[in-house]
């Protein structure tokens, strides 16, 4: 569990940073008066779709930390077992990559407004992301074929686990992908500026949300390769 | 005005029943005296902090109930009695918090000279082990569970050989001697609990879990399960005598170890 | 983030600068079903939790006749009893408490404590209410499968929970799991509303010191539900698989009744973290919003400021963060490594000092206060005695050495319905009778609160407080009947037999409550804007009950505390957070 804690205190220290922007040792009775005399930063001027993804990310970030947890703790036992990785991972990462870059490709596109650029984006970093999820479905079938696909092997049920859970949340995200890209092929140069602020938006709420994706993604592959064990075994011993 | 008279009621009630109940925890049987004396220290602090604020509350509901023209203060802190509440907080809560943790302490550390105990917990039955003339129990895994090998003991461990195998009867324990239990299940979650000895610890699957106590008063006491481990769990009954240790080793001779409840020609085969 | 001068006049808020396009239903299915209007929403959840709980109280009659009078009820055997005790625990933990918390007052509360025309994502605070009544349908279907509801306690422990002795193995379990993953799905919908709301759509002048104890309360509370619900999903989805597709997370190798399962490797500890890691933030997410609002009835009640309002904040904050590093107080005796003790043992009596500072603030705030007796105000300090005791009774066995013995009696049942049973339903009592007069435009009739009140506060501090005495004696939770135990005396069985009649008469008060509730929607006195004189901005709307988009025509401007009640000088005894100060002399 000690990786969930440790989310937990990143996530405590990013509040209290947050909190001590806030004004929380004012009186608040001393202040009576207008709105600006009052200590205490008002509502960021970020867009709330921002803050809301960056609220989702938190909590998501959450159930990965949980599973990472689950997962370390599990491979701490003494009959655990390890899978061979298949190759194909190396192959989806690289896809996975691809695809976080393509994204901030598009951002820098919508940045300057360039409807060509976006729309070139969102295709790519789409065809890369079926294509990273296609490769899961590969390694997944490989592992299948080799016998692995059993019961009494906690390995490889977490392995489909987690592998299923991050597919799905990177299928949740291509349904907010392709509803952006739709925008982007309807809109033109002629649009209003309104119209296209809102699509340069939902361009930057996709590139976090793959940033996010790889980054997952990123931490459980060195988990599932193995990389991490010694980090695990100091926690361990922290532990006992 | 009836609520600060049912206030006060309230604390003066409860005092009186946390005196004059006859519901109260069963005589120890156990060295966890500690145990008992920790709870009464916290009984009087928690006691107090619950009789002090109730009746304080019931006062202020009294006093400064709403009449005609009243008006209350204006006072939004007052940061010296705020800081000497939470400091005279955490002098209580670190009174009670030390005996404990030093009781824990004592708890989990098991002495060298303990004797040794297994207790098995299956849906819905206690079985007991015990280790043989070489003083060591054998190996088990679940794998080795069978109709003649009800506890899974390894077959071919030489220690589990004269290892004595308790089924459907109450495990003996010699007075004053330290035991260690300790505790395996077969199926669910189970917990071995006996009330007079103040110790439990749930048993798990796949993990040998333990505790241990020194018997102090001899005679027979119940054991309940203290888990729930589906429909019969109310009906997991088991006992513990508590005797000296002639008429212990006298019970222990009637036992059978794992090498006689073998089959005789599997028996034979490994003599 | 862009740095804020001060001085200067703030920027707006988003809700104010963006041109919001407040949703607008069309017919009476948008207006009332499907609403996007976070005030229809809380009535929704309320309504439903509300039925649910009906349900849930049932059950525990049920229960109690069973602990009282063993086989009077004929069909109540084992396996009933315990499908009985899961259910209800379930329900009145996750459906009822929590639901009406965050789904029914937070979604009421927060756009009008807050001066906001709504929530920020009406569509999927929408959505996020009907994903809750699918989880309650979908929870009510388990009491129709065959083999019942799941038995396997509240807790739903691996391995027995999934196994073929416990009640509603079959399908019991499955139901309940779908519908534990539903509810977290939807939960994250609103919580996700709630936070970005108390962010981003407060209005002007309303700082986070601003913000009456409620909001902060709902606040604390939705973000560690976000953080704190994953945990039951990842549990949950993995006893799923455990038990649909034979995987072994929690399952280690098993013989069960003499047959060897296929199960293999798994570890039943490992749900059992994940279970309390969320389990005991629950608890302080049925608190903390508890905490805020009585901290708001108090202060209105009695005319006075709520004491140490900074301190009430802090308090909040670290109960909040602490709850997180204390989950394994759950888990003393469960067989996990045993220094974990130490620690979990000393974070969780450290987590007592910002409490009973909660507790001491609200028993200052009435001194020298000028005390009304409203329902809200009884019910408050109702509150007060039980989560008193009931915390009380936490440091008992939060001190570990003191669980062992105690831990899985009935003294564990009697401390956390004391703690988060019966002082959590009383502030729910008191917030309604204390909300209800906005909600609806009628005051709720006072007789028959008063009588509701006096019932549930005396009755249920008769059944539990006794009951911890029980529970000294060694009588574990979760047994369907005593049987004989030799250490038992039969007195016993008298106390149990006062406890359950006592419930019962309890529990028919709360029909009161109901009749009260269905009543004074026609025939209740008309309320008027703001019948407690209450400061905070929801009772400051231009038309009760508000209308649509909360405000009229202008969003209100905040230039005062919430707690500006009884200030020296001032000509009345509150004023108002939206009220101007008088003009003064520069």
């Amino acid at each position: 569990m000690i990786v969930i804690v440790v989310f937990m205190v990143v996530l405590a220290a990013f509040a209290g940073w947050w909190l001590s922007r806030q004004g929380l040792m004012a009186k608040p009775w001393l202040e009576t008066g207008v709105a600006g005399e009052a200590t205490g930063a008002p509502p960021s001027p970020r867009p709330i779709e921002k803050i809301g993804l960056g609220a989702f990310l938190a909590v998501a970030g959450s159930l990965f930390a949980l599973l990472v947890s689950a997962y370390s703790m599990r491979m701490g036992l003494p009959d655990w077992r390890s899978l061979p990785m298949p190759t194909v991972l190396w192959f989806s990462t690289g896809l996975l990559i691809l695809s976080s870059i393509a994204l901030q490709a598009t951002v820098i596109a919508a940045r300057r407004d360039e409807l060509d650029g976006i729309r070139s984006g969102l295709l790519a970093a789409g065809v890369t992301s079926l294509a990273f999820l296609a490769g899961q479905l590969l390694a997944w079938r490989e592992l299948a074929a080799a016998g692995y696909f059993s019961a009494g092997n906690p390995a490889a049920a977490f392995f489909y686990l987690v592998t299923a859970i991050h597919g799905l949340h990177m299928l949740g995200g291509l349904a907010v992908l392709y509803r952006t890209a739709t925008r982007a092929f309807d809109l033109s140069a002629a649009s209003a500026p309104q119209a296209l602020g809102r699509l340069r938006l939902s361009v930057e709420l996709c590139a976090t949300y793959w940033h996010f994706l790889l980054f997952v993604w990123l931490v459980l592959f060195s988990l599932l390769m193995r990389w991490t064990d010694d980090l695990i075994e100091i926690c361990r011993g922290l532990l006992s | 005005m009836g609520i600060a008279v049912a206030l006060a009621l309230v604390v003066v009630g409860s005092v009186v029943f946390h005196f004059l109940s006859p519901w109260w925890w069963t005589p120890i049987a156990s060295n966890w005296r500690y145990i008992d004396d920790t709870i009464i220290v916290t009984f009087w602090i928690t006691g107090a902090v619950f009789a002090a604020v109730v009746l304080f509350m019931a006062y202020c509901v009294f006093r400064f109930r709403h009449r005609e023209g009243s008006r209350a203060a204006y006072e939004p802190e007052n940061k010296r009695l705020e800081w000497w509440l939470a400091i005279g907080t955490g002098v209580g809560v670190a009174a009670m918090l030390a005996p404990g943790l030093v009781v824990w302490g004592q708890f989990v550390t098991v002495p060298a000279d303990a004797a040794t105990v297994e207790v098995v917990g299956q849906q819905w039955q206690w079985s007991y082990r015990l280790p043989g003339a070489d003083g060591k129990l054998g190996a088990t895994d679940i794998a080795h569970v069978s109709a003649e090998n009800p506890l899974g003991l390894a077959p071919n461990d030489p220690h589990g050989q004269d290892d004595v195998i308790i089924q459907g009867d109450q495990l003996h324990l010699e007075l004053g001697k330290p035991v260690k239990m300790l505790l395996r299940s077969l199926d669910v979650l189970h917990d071995f609990y006996v009330p007079e000895f103040r110790a439990k610890m749930d048993m798990i699957p796949g993990v040998v879990t333990y505790y241990w106590f020194t018997p102090t008063r001899a005679g027979t006491f119940e054991a309940l399960c203290a888990e729930l481990c589906s429909t019969g769990h109310s009906f997991m009954r088991g006992g513990v005598v508590v005797e000296s240790e002639s008429k212990r080793q006298a019970w222990l001779q009637q036992q059978k170890t794992f090498a006689q409840l073998q089959p005789p020609a599997r028996a034979q085969a490994r003599n | 983030m862009a740095d804020v001068t001060h001085g200067t006049l703030p920027p707006l808020s988003a809700s104010e600068t963006d041109d919001v396009e407040l949703y607008h239903p069309h017919s009476w299915i948008t207006r009332y079903v499907f609403s996007q209007d976070a005030k229809i929403i809380a009535i929704q959840y309320s309504l439903t939790a509300l039925a649910i709980g009906l349900v849930a109280l049932v059950l525990s009659w049920l229960m109690r006749m069973q602990l009282a009078f063993p086989g009077l009820i004929s069909f109540i055997d084992a396996d009933h009893y315990y499908q009985l005790i899961t259910m209800h625990g379930m329900i009145m933990v996750i459906y009822l408490l929590t639901a009406l918390f965050l789904g029914g007052f937070g979604n009421y509360l927060i756009p009008l404590m807050l001066g906001a025309r709504d929530m920020v994502f009406p569509y999927v605070n929408m959505l996020s209410f009907w994903i809750y009544f699918l989880a309650v349908l979908v929870l009510v279907v388990g009491f129709f499968v065959p083999g019942g509801p799941t038995g396997a306690g509240w807790t739903l422990y691996p391995p027995q929970a999934i196994l073929a002795n416990t009640p509603g193995q079959q399908w019991g379990i499955i139901v309940m799991l779908v519908s534990l993953m539903l509810f977290i799905i939807g939960f994250t919908m609103g919580g996700l509303n709630y936070v970005v709301t108390v962010l981003q759509g407060r209005c002007r002048g309303m700082t986070l010191m601003r913000m009456p104890l409620t909001i902060w309360g709902i606040f604390t509370a939705t973000i560690m539900a976000l953080l704190a619900f994953p945990a039951l999903f990842v549990g949950a989805v993995m006893m799923l698989l455990d038990r649909l597709i034979g995987t072994s997370f929690f399952m280690p190798a098993i013989v069960a009744m003499g047959e060897q399962l296929a199960y293999k490797g798994g570890s039943p500890i490992l749900f059992q973290h994940l279970f309390w890691f969320f389990g005991h933030p629950e608890v302080y997410i049925v608190a903390l919003p508890a905490f805020g609002i009585v901290s708001d009835l108090i202060s209105t009640h009695a005319r006075k400021n709520i004491f140490g309002y900074r301190m009430m904040v802090w308090a909040l904050v670290a109960i909040g963060a602490l709850s997180f590093v204390v989950w394994a107080h759950h888990m003393y005796v469960s067989g996990m490594h045993p220094s974990f003790g130490f620690f979990f043992a000393t974070t969780t009596l450290i987590i007592a000092i910002p409490t009973a500072i909660k507790v001491y603030n609200w028993v200052l705030t009435l001194w020298r206060g000028d005390i009304h007796f409203t329902p809200p105000m009884l019910f408050a300090l109702g509150f007060i005695v039980t989560f008193v005791n009931g915390g009380l009774t936490g440091l008992f066995l939060g001190n570990v050495v003191v669980d062992v013995p105690l831990s899985d009696t009935m003294f564990v049942v009697a401390h956390f319905h004391m703690v988060m049973g019966v002082a959590p339903i009383l502030v729910i009592f008191g917030a309604i009778y204390h909300w209800y007069p906005k909600i609806t435009g009628r005051m709720l009739n006072d007789a028959m609160a008063k009588l509701h009140f006096w019932v549930t506060f005396l009755g249920a501090y008769l059944i539990f407080f006794p009951m911890h005495y029980i529970g000294l004696m060694g009588v574990p939770r979760r047994y369907h009947e005593m049987g004989e135990m030799a250490f038992v005396p039969p007195s016993t069985v008298t106390l149990n037999a006062f406890i359950t009649i006592v419930a019962l008469i309890v529990g028919a008060a709360q029909l009161v409550f109901v009749f009260n509730l269905a009543w004074s929607l026609r025939k209740g006195r008309p309320a008027g804007g703001n019948p407690w004189r209450a400061t905070t901005l929801e009772w400051q709307t231009p038309q009760t009950p508000p209308a649509h988009g909360n405000w009229g025509q202008s969003l209100p401007v905040v230039y005062r505390w919430a707690y500006d009640y009884s200030v020296p000088g001032a000509a009345q005894d509150f004023l108002p957070q939206n009220q101007p100060p008088d003009p003064q002399p520069a």
